[in-house]
């Protein structure tokens, strides 16, 4: 039995930052992360000396990793963090960064994820992502995380009678948001037609299944909630969080992710229940991903993915707003920031300062996060509930 | 069921010669017991020696209790698979030019799930066994294959490039006047080798089973003498284009040891046939092997080696013949560096006493020229790189990874292994 | 003396006569050809090694401006010389040996025995004391301190024809040992060469003593060439032979150039 939890009174996210995307980039990691710093410390107006907690994720780093950079870019903190956790970084990011304010190690930390994309990097980082996936998955058609997500979603469909339009309606639904965001790579808009009718990469993965690989950082501030009023900062109370590694070990092919081990304590320390929850931002590297998310976070029981799809409609007007600045499906998928897209969004949406992708009176929203398909499924899962100053 | 192999066109001479590309060799050290696995054609994993659990992927600590005493362990290959997917697109050139290439999950009985190659006559569900094979890489890789034969199933494409089957290949055995060079084309030309070479050294000189050999289905006899530099530059200037198969079967074996022959005339023999041998054929053959390792369906694909298991462990008695195989084992292992450049496999048949004149006085068992064709044969549709034929050679490799050094003090011992 | 013996007067004569054609040289020799036969004994013995060639560089990486090879053999191998040390009835001679040997035995005269006819109609055809009394009929006695050389025409022979090797052995003819004992203690001569691949004939083991050829002409000091090539273009007396071993120390034989030197008119003096 865990002992209770402390809450994250006191502390607050703020300042969301996205540095927009681009499909290939000759600059490095360390460029884009330094656009995301100077977007932070401008936006929050503070020097970037007053950053005294900082905590990096990206893939592209190599060789360097926080320590690096904080020499590279000029920074000294009493507090520092390195997250390699890919799509979960955001929200560890967040849990590490609010425990370090809440506790007075730090008084601002700057959260950043950033990855460049060269045109072959995708290719170098996949041959050596992980050694399990070196040894056991890379060596079996180097088909990448487009080959593993092909298998769940094999076993997904077989199991649970998910079809292909299924996942359609949730990249359609998705592209439909990103439309709305300008700095969305994807700008065009998708039928379920044409998503059906896309070439296969990875059967049953087809082209619209797959994220694009792309250029960008995302970034947010963690700091004291009385420094953010007095500084007139827009911020998002973290209400619950939770993360889980290596969930399930014994599941013969995942089905399910972390998340369905913690759900009730996230529920329960934000003292909310599903249908309270105003927007989701799941992570969506491919739809099999947040369709189990859809039931592991508790909005549906397991199977029901696919049901519960086929009745909501996950646009932002819709009756169950999704993943509203398009995801990573239709914004494409920064690396590292990959990992911060959604919270970064949640942020915007509680704090009401999402533009043209907001949903209206959103005041309770959820994201969540999925990472490191060390070999045959993603070992990392969290999920973090804030809301804006009004819930 | 698989579709079968049609014979290979004649290649067209505008077209460039497929570069042979790999997939990814790189491994931890603990993935390479597949390698080694596969190279016997053995079906093991990783198996915790605290508390029996099986590991998938190789590890260094126990996934389930921490202990580090994990033993490469024969288990079960019996699965399902349970999810499987074909790859259209890949990163890596290799599998881009083979494209599509079928990948599934299979979930062992013995407990872990596995991503592997599928072979084309699995369906979705279906038991599978598993099989390691070494890919174009050299490394270890599992495989499901259909619980039950099937027609043709060797001819699955991505079966065939994890091993080196004859059919349809073009095959040179060396030394025609090796006693089991009959039972070697005659293997050979069962399995369907398209073209056998038999080289044949100092014509000169009769020898009995010429004839039989010469009237053997698709049998050329081709002059070759391994200890002639020119002949084998001369024989590789003629077929070393076409050769997917080269099984270098000249050996020179006589009794002794040091200091019972007094002098080095036969171990230089010895050297000349068993090493400078192989080394004159790989440095006339290799190349264009090397280089025809992706050259379609009869593309080049095994290199042979006929070794004395005494390669492993001196035997007194045939002293010298021993370390002429060992050195020559010794240049294996650099051939089969050199060689999987190519996707080109080196195997290595370790043989006991064979049944010829000059083992005639040892006791058997001793290996018939058939068992030893058999045993290529085998290794080649097989895929493998370390194949010990006879019971000698088996109970002398047991007792080798036993420990060697208990084996040399065995082999010095008249009443003992020799 | 006179000015026609004169020897300085001769030897000029002789470079004049090679110059002019009127005296020509005729190679006796085998190529050294990896492929060329060598004698075989039963395999538990040691073997007489091919001629065998490495590269050592051509004009590349190995040696930019120069080409040249490394070759091994026996000193038995090809177109050879046999030293008497090279059989036991010979082993405690004095200079015994390719390099102890006086020099002037290598430059001699030949009678040539015509036994082609013979051979050809049996290839364990025999030289005997019959032939030889027959040949002198005709040509004279061989001179003492001659070389004999056995024409046989089996220089012609290519492939497993030349070794004839069957079951039993191989079979090429060769000296009785009455005929060597013939021409060894009566004509003085001072060696015995043949085409074949030894001076004995292939079945020779099987002769009392066994290769009497090699036992006798050894054991008496005398010398043997062996794998002789174009003997077909000697006269049967007159030609000179210039047939000298590498010198090899202590050397049982040596594979060699072996020159005849015939005039124009078939060389009858």
């Amino acid at each position: 039995m865990n002992a209770k939890r402390a809450g994250y009174d006191g502390v607050v996210a703020a300042v969301p930052v996205t540095v927009p995307y681009q499909r290939y980039s000759k600059e490095t990691a360390h460029w884009w992360i330094a656009r995301a710093l100077r977007q932070l410390a401008e936006e929050a107006g503070i020097k970037p000396s007053e950053i005294d907690g900082f905590c990096a994720s990206s893939f592209t780093l190599f060789p360097d990793t926080a320590v690096g950079l904080t020499q590279h870019l000029g920074l000294t903190p009493r507090w520092l963090d390195h997250i390699p956790f890919g799509g979960a970084s955001g929200i560890v990011a967040l849990r590490r960064a609010a425990r370090a304010v809440q506790a007075g190690d730090a008084n601002v930390v700057a959260c950043v994820a950033g990855d460049t994309n060269h045109v072959d990097s995708f290719r170098r980082m996949l041959s050596s992502f992980s050694r399990f996936a070196q040894d056991a998955s890379y060596p079996y058609g180097s088909g990448g995380p487009n080959a593993c997500f092909a298998l769940l979603t094999d076993h997904y469909m077989r199991q649970f009678g998910a079809t292909r339009e299924d996942f359609g309606a949730i990249c359609v639904a998705q592209r439909e948001n990103a439309l709305r965001n300008p700095h969305a790579i994807m700008k065009k808009p998708l039928s379920l037609q044409q998503y059906l009718d896309a070439r296969a990469i990875s059967d049953p993965i087809a082209l619209f299944d797959c994220v694009m690989p792309v250029a960008g950082a995302e970034a947010f501030l963690v700091m004291r909630e009385d420094d953010a009023r007095a500084a007139g900062l827009p911020h998002a109370h973290i209400r619950s969080s939770i993360e889980r590694h290596n969930a399930f070990p014994d599941d013969p092919i995942q089905m399910r992710g972390g998340w369905a081990m913690d759900i009730d304590e996230l529920y329960g320390m934000a003292g909310v229940a599903p249908d309270q929850i105003d927007v989701l931002q799941t992570y969506d590297d491919y739809p099999v991903i947040v369709m189990m998310q859809f039931e592991d976070l508790g909005f549906c029981e397991k199977g029901d993915g696919p049901q519960f799809v086929r009745a909501h409609d996950l646009t932002i007007e819709g009756d169950f707003p999704h993943n509203t600045n398009g995801g990573q499906l239709s914004a494409g998928q920064a690396g590292a920031a990959g990992g911060y897209i959604g919270l970064v969004e949640a942020i915007r949406q509680v704090t009401g300062t999402a533009g043209p992708t907001q949903v209206k009176g959103a005041k309770t929203a959820m994201a969540s996060g999925f990472g490191m398909i060390n070999y045959d499924r993603g070992l990392c899962s969290g999920a973090a509930i804030l809301s804006g100053d009004t819930a | 069921m698989t579709d079968p192999l049609n014979p290979p066109p004649r290649k067209n001479p505008q077209k460039r010669t497929r570069i042979p590309t790999r997939p990814m060799p790189m491994r931890s050290r603990a993935a390479l017991g597949l390698a080694a696995a596969a190279a016997e054609g053995r079906f093991m994993l990783q198996t915790c020696a605290e508390c029996g659990t099986v590991q998938y992927p190789p590890r260094d600590a126990c996934g389930a209790c921490l202990s580090v005493e994990l033993n490469w362990t024969d288990v079960s290959p019996a699965g399902h698979l349970i999810a499987d997917t074909t790859v259209r697109t890949s990163t890596n050139v290799y599998f881009r030019e083979r494209a599509p290439w079928r990948v599934g999950t299979v979930r062992l009985d013995v407990g872990p799930s596995a991503i592997c190659h599928v072979h084309g006559d699995v369906a979705a569900d279906d038991p599978v066994r598993l099989v390691i094979k070494l890919d174009k890489s050299g490394q270890g890789v599992l495989f499901a294959l259909p619980q039950k034969t099937t027609p043709n199933m060797e001819d699955d494409p991505h079966m065939r490039e994890m091993t080196c089957d004859p059919k349809f290949r073009r095959v040179l055995i060396t030394d025609a006047r090796n006693e089991n060079a009959p039972a070697l084309a005659q293997a050979l030309a069962d399995a369907g080798a398209s073209l056998i070479f038999v080289g044949e050294s100092e014509a000169w000189r009769p020898y009995p089973h010429r004839d039989a050999l010469e009237k053997t289905a698709n049998v050329k006899i081709v002059p070759l003498d391994v200890t002639d530099t020119a002949s084998v530059a001369e024989l590789a200037g003629e077929i070393g284009g076409k050769t997917d198969i080269l099984v270098n079967n000249a050996r020179f074996v006589r009794p002794g040891g040091i200091m019972d022959r007094g002098d080095v005339v036969f171990a230089r023999d010895e050297m000349e046939v068993n090493f400078f041998g192989m080394m004159r054929l790989a440095q006339a053959f290799g190349p264009a092997m090397r280089g025809r390792g992706a050259d379609g369906d009869n593309s080049a694909a095994a290199w042979v080696n006929i070794l004395s298991v005494y390669a492993l462990s001196n035997m007194p008695e045939f002293g010298a013949f021993s370390a002429s195989n060992a050195a020559a084992l010794s240049l294996s292992q650099c051939l089969r560096g050199e060689l999987i450049e190519g996707g080109v496999r080196v195997m290595n048949v370790f043989t006991g006493p064979t049944e010829d004149e000059w083992h005639q006085p040892l006791p058997p068992p001793k290996v018939l020229p058939a068992a030893l064709a058999r045993a290529v044969v085998d290794g080649l549709r097989e895929g493998l790189e370390d194949v010990f034929v006879g019971d000698v050679a088996k109970d002398l490799i047991d007792r080798w990874r036993a420990g060697p050094k208990i084996l040399e003090r065995e082999m010095m011992d008249p009443g003992g292994q020799g | 003396m006179s000015k026609a013996t004169d020897p300085a007067t001769l030897l000029k004569g002789l470079a004049q006569s090679l110059s002019s054609g009127a005296i020509r040289v005729i190679d006796l020799t085998h190529t050294l050809d990896p492929d060329f036969p060598v004698i075989v004994l039963p395999p538990e013995f040691g073997q007489c090694a091919r001629f065998r060639m490495e590269e050592v560089s051509a004009y590349d990486h190995r040696g930019p401006a120069w080409k040249w090879n490394n070759f091994t053999c026996s000193e038995h191998t090809g177109t050879h010389f046999d030293a008497p040390v090279h059989w036991v009835s010979g082993r405690d001679l004095p200079d015994n040996c390719v390099d102890t040997i006086p020099v002037d035995k290598f430059v001699g005269p030949a009678c040539v025995i015509d036994c082609s006819d013979g051979a050809s109609k049996d290839d364990d055809f025999e030289l005997t004391p019959e032939i030889i009394t027959a040949w002198e009929a005709e040509h004279g006695q061989i001179p003492e301190d001659a070389w004999v050389l056995m024409r046989t025409d089996w220089s012609k022979r290519r492939g497993d024809a030349y070794l004839n090797m069957r079951e039993d052995g191989p079979h090429s003819p060769g000296p009785t040992p009455e005929a060597v004992r013939l021409l060894v203690e009566e004509r003085g001569i001072r060696g015995f060469g043949t085409e074949t691949v030894g001076t004995d004939a292939g079945q020779g083991m099987h002769y009392t003593p066994p290769y009497p050829a090699h036992y006798i002409l050894h054991g008496a000091g005398r010398y043997g060439l062996q794998c002789l090539n174009n003997l077909d273009r000697l006269p049967a007396t007159g030609a000179l032979i210039c047939a000298a071993p590498l010198k090899i120390k202590q050397g049982t034989g040596s594979p060699l150039r072996v020159l005849a030197l015939v005039t124009d008119d078939g060389g009858e003096p």
